[in-house]
């Protein structure tokens, strides 16, 4: 294998802060080969931004190393920058500036000539269905046209290694489902190398290749999707019995079961994760009624990555959902997202 | 290096003037702008009569006021940025490879660039008034405020950068400090008559001997050391401003 196209080393962040020091990242150690779509998953404040800040030369580690298609971020950050694209939280677009204007801005800050920039942007326009508003000012564009807008400037310059801070935060489900769209086929088009960052639960699970759930600051999982599920959670059986006592001695019997775990009562109702679930469940039910506890209703949960990071940090990411973002430059020193 | 930075330096400045281009009515306003103070205060200065005037007030006039057009545009550089902190648009910039310095001087060159279309319509218009053109002295008048521009500029980059993209304190500093060093820089009225007190913070204030470096300059004197003053003093702020700039930006990532 070739050298891989992200390699941190111990990279770490503290910020300081009137409360003491904030340890935004903490000793985070990866390797991201070329052609990965790899997600950072975790609540807001966990450090995902901070680690991408880090990566694309807006922000020096406070210790740590980290090379970014092949460049050293502390001694070559200009070399970083030449080969990556960033997509930050905030919209990359001047809003007095006319969209086809900024791509092509954009263009020439990467070193291109001018007929070469514009063909490049009319060319992006074109991909990301933005041509009928080249001529108007960014102020102007919707949503999620101006985040698609901020995906074409980050690729004006055809970086072998995008990365997307949050990219879809904040769109109605279709624009961010165009929006994936477009990430997508652009993925296939070129095999780039794309990581991002996202609190969308659904999105680190359908669209990323391999998950990386960061919380406090900490790498605490890193795998595909369906490894964490099966690893760290696995399958939740749900029954509920005729009564409590019966609900109790349910329970005991679920403990039985080979790899069960996290047995709980509620009521009537028993719940309990195990491996395999669906073949489990008949067993169970079986097992029940030979005791004289028949269930009354029964279910089987594939797990979500929602119970990946219950089962790891003992707190649902729900919780902490979707809210509203500072903005991406205005609280740099305390922003720890 | 310097070549790409240079190369920078013009496509900043290219991107800060598209809009500018695009809006001509904002453009002719900022043309006329100035003419329009001209004609309302320069005839109040008619009467005041420590104002060294035997031919033309103008030819007195006339040079403070490009200086005060430079202050007042090249302070406000930070605030093209404030916006751009808030949306986003700086942050992406600053993930190009774009050279930093570049990005300063880009800046306060579009606040620039304008006042060379205004000092000729000020001086075209001035003409039949009385004000008389010494294009050398002019060249070089202007060539010490693009000095003075950058500096500025910088510094007012730097300060956006240090408030945080924080509107209102960014005013509130900007406000505070180019208003006095405006006044005290005997631009509008002669310090001279002023009381002891003003006279020595105008001694002090780097602005008062370009001021006067600039109406030797278009009075057509070249041989008088005060000119170096004004030169060094103009240099003095670019070099400041950019090591200011430079450093600020550099400490954001920290």
């Amino acid at each position: 294998m070739t050298q891989p196209m992200i390699q941190t080393r111990g990279l770490s962040r503290t910020f300081k802060s009137k409360a003491g020091p904030v340890e935004a990242v903490k000793d985070l150690t990866l390797d991201v080969a070329e052609g990965e779509l790899v997600a950072f998953l975790g609540p807001n404040g966990a450090g995902k931004s901070t680690s991408l800040r880090m990566l694309t030369t807006l922000l020096s580690p406070t210790s740590g190393e980290a090379t970014v298609v092949g460049h050293d971020i502390r001694r070559d950050p200009t070399g970083v920058r030449q080969r990556i694209g960033y997509v930050g939280q905030g919209n990359g677009g001047g809003h007095y500036h006319r969209v086809r204007d900024e791509l092509i801005n954009q263009g020439r800050a990467y070193g291109q000539d001018g007929t070469y920039a514009k063909q490049n942007a009319d060319a992006l326009l074109e991909v990301f269905e933005l041509t009928e508003m080249a001529n108007r000012n960014v102020m102007t564009l919707s949503g999620g046209q101006k985040r698609r807008m901020d995906v074409a400037l980050g690729l004006m310059h055809q970086p072998p290694l995008l990365f997307l801070d949050e990219p879809s935060t904040g769109l109605d489900p279709q624009s961010r489902a165009n929006l994936w769209d477009h990430i997508l086929r652009l993925r296939r088009d070129t095999g780039m190398t794309i990581v991002l960052t996202t609190h969308y639960l659904e999105e680190a699970d359908t669209m990323a290749e391999r998950v990386m759930v960061v919380d406090h600051g900490r790498l605490i999982a890193d795998g595909t999707s369906e490894g964490l599920k099966e690893q760290l959670a696995g399958d939740l059986i749900t029954i509920t019995t005729r009564s409590e006592t019966e609900a109790g001695l349910a329970a005991t019997a679920a403990q039985t079961i080979e790899g069960a775990h996290d047995v709980e009562v509620e009521g009537t109702r028993v719940r309990v994760r195990v491996n395999r679930g669906p073949a489990v469940l008949p067993e169970y039910l079986r097992a029940l009624d030979a005791q004289g506890l028949p269930a009354q209703t029964a279910e089987v949960r594939r797990p979500t990555l929602d119970d990946v990071f219950l089962a790891l940090t003992g707190r649902s990411l729900r919780e902490g959902a979707p809210t509203a973002e500072s903005g991406p430059t205005a609280a740099v020193e305390v922003e720890v997202a | 290096m310097a070549s790409n930075a240079i190369r920078d330096t013009r496509v900043v400045l290219w991107r800060e003037l598209l809009p500018v281009f695009h809006e001509p009515w904002g453009l002719f306003f900022s043309m006329i702008q100035p003419v329009i103070f001209l004609a309302l205060f320069g005839p109040l200065l008619g009467g005041v009569p420590t104002v060294p005037g035997e031919d033309s007030v103008w030819q007195w006039f006339v040079p403070g006021i490009l200086v005060m057009l430079i202050l007042f545009a090249t302070s406000m550089t930070g605030f093209g940025l404030l916006m751009e902190m808030q949306t986003g648009s700086h942050e992406r910039l600053m993930v190009t490879p774009m050279s930093r310095s570049a990005m300063i001087v880009g800046r306060a060159a579009k606040e620039i660039v304008p006042l060379f279309a205004q000092a000729a319509i000020i001086v075209l218009v001035m003409i039949p008034f009385g004000f008389e053109l010494h294009p050398l002295g002019a060249l070089g008048g202007l060539a010490i405020l693009c000095l003075l521009g950058v500096g500025l500029g910088a510094l007012s980059y730097a300060l956006a950068l240090v408030v945080h993209g924080q509107d209102w304190i960014f005013w509130t500093v900007q406000q505070t400090l180019v208003f006095p060093l405006t006044v005290l820089s005997g631009v509008f009225l002669p310090l001279e008559s002023g009381p002891g007190w003003i006279q020595r913070a105008a001694d002090i204030n780097p602005i008062t001997h370009i001021v006067e470096a600039e109406r030797l300059l278009f009075a057509g004197t070249y041989d008088d050391s005060t000119i170096l003053m004004g030169f060094a003093a103009a240099l003095g702020f670019a070099i400041v401003g950019l090591w200011v700039g430079t450093s600020v930006i550099r400490r954001a990532s920290n």
